[in-house]
């Protein structure tokens, strides 16, 4: 009996594509899913959260990892989890920060899984200090295409491991993996906020600070133009040790506030986010934060979204991209003016944006970020309009040595693609080594080309 | 500033089909609290995984078990090999395994009838009564088992399943009436559509009103910490099945369920 196909998307609902969807219970099922038919292609799928078109394939199969989610093992000696591909960061945190214990770095959900945070190797904001997840990650379980489920690490089937960690699914499905925890001595973490008037004193106030924190994001004005340009909040945090905690609050280091997690009931007809409502929250948000010291607790530091259950809908039933820039550090300023005074011209509106500095790369083939900066933000859909913002965002990344995030990408063609990732030749290698057949393809691979269309 | 998880006297219970879709949220709901766990399966392949992961999760003991439920010696043999894995006497047990047939081309065959009983109703019955027998002298223990709301009336399309299960709820009221004067509580759980393995093949699944197995295992966990004595979940299934049970069989007979 083969079910209906579903209609899915990414989490910013745009594009859409049915695949006909598994969710198998353990190992064998998941070889089974992997031994059928599968017309278009075979893709796995955690939690959704990948913005554009990486985790379905129209016409194909989406395998889900939602019930391969056993903890497998955990040394409190090094830290060391050994866990199913499925198991999110949200109960990684359930579980492990009342003992002490924090994800190594994380991005700015904890409703992700462990497979897909390695098949985009996720960053969080202590990029500029460590890098992305790849460089905590020891080994990865793939069940590759005839099967069989490959280990691999940096002293075993490297290739595999570097072309997974990265590799958006395309080289088989993770089954499991093993990672570090890092010890923390609380639930909190002590930001400095400062306000800054432009871009070129955001980026100072990074190259000032950044040595000296663990954490460290901006959020960035979009709407802001002229000499505004690129004015920020900078926040650059330090896990708070327990010394500093109030006597009070120590009795609980690792409590977190039970909060109120508000939810969007349903998509409205309209989007909610336009330039007026984006604009008046620019304003007040810039205005409410001043250069000050504050204690807050890890989910409202690391996942200010998380507490608004199906945000993404606010943007309307036709959704929205979120574009996610790099630039290496030589173009940085020049990339990110170009590329900010296009979306303000463009009257785009950003609810989201976020810059943040970049530390190490991590060896992994279809690597992002690289010392230099990142951009994030959010745009609604608008038919022929957003295709040429992007468009010609694209065109200012390739200008200056830049490249777009494949989590978050929707709409770029295969020729962009190829510039931004010169190691793409190297990764097909691997691919056609443990995938022979092209089993393993997304709508998003077939659009950037990886895979035949 | 408070969420570390709530502890409670770490209790020693049993838990008979750890695997099932609802014994596996509920598994990992009670490690949290601390609890020690027996986990029974037919399968060993599929529980020590299962096992694994509730010790990573937990911060007691976590044993597994294999225990085919339909075998009278091994049913007999439980407590005592609980105890033992557990070093102490268990005092609580939940009955989770069960499958749900498809009545489809059941309903007319004799053996598959049989097959469906025993499987929904004997092994469960069999399970509870060796532990009424472990549990009767020791007050403050629990026995909870999942028996469904299509147990409070028979309709067309699952009638075997719902008989077998309408045994198990009359089982459990005579237990709990039994035991309730030896201060033993007796919990009476009726999920109503559950999406789990067990279930997603059927349209039902995809049903407005079917719950996610993790709420059903909430649910549970509160009433055997309430010693409450019938559970339906979600609650809104106690009107629903109120007013199912209220309709003249006259009427009833007519209807298409």
């Amino acid at each position: 009996m083969s079910p209906a196909p579903q209609t899915l998307s990414g989490w910013g609902r745009f594009p859409v594509g049915d695949s006909v969807v598994a969710t198998p219970a353990d190992r064998a099922g998941m070889a089974r899913a992997v031994g059928g038919d599968h017309g278009a292609g075979l893709i796995a799928r955690g939690l959704g959260r990948a913005y554009g078109d990486s985790a379905f394939v129209a016409g194909g199969t989406v395998v889900e990892t939602a019930r391969i989610d056993r903890f497998r093992g955990f040394d409190p000696q090094s830290g060391l989890l050994d866990v199913e591909a499925g198991v999110s960061f949200a109960e990684i945190i359930a579980v492990f920060l009342p003992r002490g214990w924090f994800l190594p770095t994380t991005p700015g959900t904890k409703y992700v899984t462990v497979g897909g945070a390695i098949a985009a190797d996720v960053h969080g904001k202590n990029h500029h200090r460590h890098g992305s997840i790849g460089v905590f990650v020891e080994r990865i379980d793939v069940m590759v295409a005839d099967g069989t489920v490959v280990r691999c690490s940096r002293g075993e089937n490297t290739d595999l491991f570097h072309a997974t960690l990265g590799g958006m699914g395309l080289t088989g499905m993770i089954m499991a993996a093993c990672f570090r925890l890092v010890r923390v001595e609380t639930s909190r973490v002590t930001v400095d906020y400062h306000r800054t008037a432009d871009l070129e004193e955001t980026l100072t106030v990074f190259e000032a600070g950044d040595a000296g924190s663990e954490h460290s994001v901006a959020w960035i004005d979009c709407m802001a133009s002229g000499r505004a340009m690129g004015r920020s909040v900078v926040m650059q945090g330090r896990n708070t040790p327990l010394g500093e905690l109030s006597p009070e609050a120590r009795r609980d280091p690792f409590g977190l506030p039970r909060k109120r997690v508000k939810s969007v009931p349903f998509t409205p007809p309209v989007g909610l986010l336009n330039s007026l409502s984006v604009r008046v929250f620019n304003e007040v948000f810039y205005a409410a934060h001043g250069n000050r010291r504050r204690v807050v607790d890890l989910d409202t530091f690391f996942y200010p979204l998380d507490s608004i259950r199906h945000w993404n809908r606010l943007y309307g039933p036709r959704g929205f991209i979120q574009y996610q820039a790099f630039f290496p550090r030589k173009s940085s300023l020049d990339g990110l003016r170009e590329l900010l005074s296009t979306i303000v011209a463009s009257g785009a509106a950003s609810f989201l944006a976020v810059l943040k500095s970049c530390g190490p790369a991590d060896g992994a083939m279809l690597s992002f970020l690289e010392p230099g900066h990142t951009l994030a933000l959010d745009i609604p859909y608008r038919r022929g309009v957003i295709e040429a913002l992007c468009g010609r965002l694209d065109r200012i990344l390739l200008e200056h040595g830049g490249r777009l995030y494949l989590a978050k990408d929707a709409l770029m063609d295969g020729t962009s693609f190829r510039a931004m990732y010169p190691r793409l030749d190297e990764f097909l290698a691997v691919k056609r080594r443990y995938d022979p057949d092209g089993l393993f393809a997304s709508s998003q691979s077939k659009r950037l080309g990886i895979t035949p269309a | 500033m408070s969420r570390t998880p709530k502890r409670d006297d770490p209790r020693n219970v049993i838990l008979v089909g750890a695997t099932s879709g609802i014994a596996r949220p509920l598994g990992r709901r009670l490690v949290a609290r601390g609890w020690n766990l027996v986990v029974t399966g037919r399968d060993a392949a599929r529980l020590a995984p299962l096992a694994d992961d509730l010790r990573v999760r937990g911060s007691g003991t976590v044993a597994s078990l294999v225990l085919d439920p339909a075998d009278g010696a091994a049913v007999a043999g439980l407590f005592g090999a609980a105890a033992a894995l557990l070093g102490a006497p268990p005092d609580g047990i939940i009955v989770c395994h069960g499958t749900l047939p498809d009545e489809s081309g059941a309903l007319l065959d004799v053996e598959q009838t049989r097959d469906a009983i025993d499987a929904s109703f004997t092994s469960a019955a069999m399970v509870l009564a060796a532990a009424a027998r472990a549990l009767e002298d020791r007050p403050g223990a629990f026995l909870a088992a999942i028996s469904s709301v299509a147990g409070d009336r028979g309709r067309q399309s699952n009638y075997t399943y719902g008989a077998a299960k309408a045994g198990l709820t009359a089982y459990l009221s005579g237990l709990r009436n039994r035991l309730h004067p030896r201060g033993v509580a007796v919990l009476t759980v009726k999920p109503g559509i559950v999406r789990t393995p067990m279930t997603e093949v059927l349209p039902a699944a995809r049903s407005p009103l079917a719950t996610e197995a993790d709420t059903v295992a909430r649910d549970i966990e509160r009433a055997i910490l309430r010693r409450q004595d019938v559970l339906y979940t979600p609650w809104f299934w106690w009107p629903v099945m109120t007013v199912i049970g209220a309709i003249p069989e006259a009427i009833f007979k007519r209807l298409k369920l």
